[in-house]
């Protein structure tokens, strides 16, 4: 381990030198730590516990940059936004988002998503219309379940025509308790 | 294979800077050290061979950065030295004036095999010389830093 003051230091003047190209830290959640990560564009990965932390940021280290450094401070800003999201005291996010993980049709999907107002939901057949593709049902289901950030792109607001919740990353109950909480 | 996270080669190699670079250097001047060589690391990192030895890639670095930082200071290294940390491991003693004593290549081979705990193997690709060498180089310099401590330098 390193001392905390050492690494705080190490890791404000690789901002300042424009070297923190990959910057996380751990926000939590109802469903166990969340990891957060961000560019300098933006958030570009939300990851839930299942997927593994480590292994997320090595793919991050990977398709990204290994300049990966763990920041707390640098993301206090969303974790707080994360916070009141969760407790029910924040309906939108205002952060930037860096979705250079999706490409394509993925990232046409992704892009709508953010529209979808809290509280409600739309079926993946609409989602894929708007994506411009109303015969890409399934494209756009499989876009909304690699979303690199959800919750902040609301991909839980997503579900099946027939009214039914649908898949989700961190499992079924954590997107109805997502929706829950929206509808509350 | 992909380089790994920055993040883990800190947690990883951090406490071995952290000896390499108080055994050179005075205790006031450690951290900017440590500093001053994770930064130029993250700096040339995406260019290192993902098979690359680390920690020797490493104390190459804090050893360059001590010797910068001590030519850059040599009126203040001439001050009263720091204490020493009191503690019987060789890692932990305050060496930096006693290995200031040692021709340049017996230093480098008793920081990378003593502090940063590189094989002989690996101390020897970074001095590029042969293995017998290494270990000859190292055997020297803890030698005569016995010498010094006999003498009182430290």
């Amino acid at each position: 381990m390193v001392l905390d003051s050492l690494h705080a230091r190490l890791v404000a003047e690789a901002e300042r030198e424009g070297l923190l190209d990959v910057a996380y830290r751990t926000v939590d959640s109802p469903f166990g730590p969340l990891l957060v990560a961000a560019t300098p564009r933006g958030l570009v990965r939300i990851a839930f516990e299942v997927e593994d932390h480590d292994v997320v940021l090595s793919g991050l280290a990977g398709a990204l940059s290994p300049r990966v450094l763990r920041a707390p401070a640098q993301l206090d800003d969303i974790a707080r936004q994360l916070d009141e999201y969760f407790g029910g005291q924040r309906r939108t996010f205002d952060v930037s988002v860096d979705l250079q993980l999706a490409r394509g049709f993925r990232r046409a999907v992704l892009d709508r998503l953010r529209a979808i107002p809290y509280g409600s939901t739309q079926s993946y057949a609409a989602v894929a219309a708007a994506a411009g593709n109303a015969r890409a049902v399934r494209a756009a289901a499989s876009a909304c379940s690699h979303n690199p950030v959800p919750i902040v792109v609301p991909c839980h607001r997503v579900v099946r025509s027939d009214g039914t919740i649908g898949q989700y990353l961190a499992g079924p109950a954590a997107k109805q308790l997502l929706l829950s909480m929206e509808s509350a | 294979m992909t380089l790994r996270p920055f993040e883990e080669v800190v947690n990883e190699h951090g406490p071995m800077v952290t000896r390499v670079c108080r055994a050179l250097l005075p205790a006031s001047e450690v951290d900017d050290a440590w500093s001053e060589t994770f930064l130029a690391a993250l700096r040339a990192y995406p260019r290192l061979r993902p098979n690359s030895n680390v920690a020797g890639w490493l104390a190459t670095i804090a050893h360059r950065k001590a010797i910068d930082i001590l030519r850059d200071r040599r009126p203040a290294a001439s001050e009263v030295p720091d204490l020493p940390v009191v503690d019987p491991d060789l890692a932990d003693l305050a060496l930096g004036p006693a290995l200031a004593e040692l021709p340049e290549k017996q230093r480098a081979a008793v920081v990378y095999r003593y502090l940063a705990d590189l094989s002989y193997r690996d101390v020897a690709a970074l001095l590029s010389c042969t293995e017998a060498a290494a270990r000859r180089s190292a055997a020297d310099g803890v030698a005569k830093l016995r010498r010094l401590h006999k003498e009182g330098v430290f």
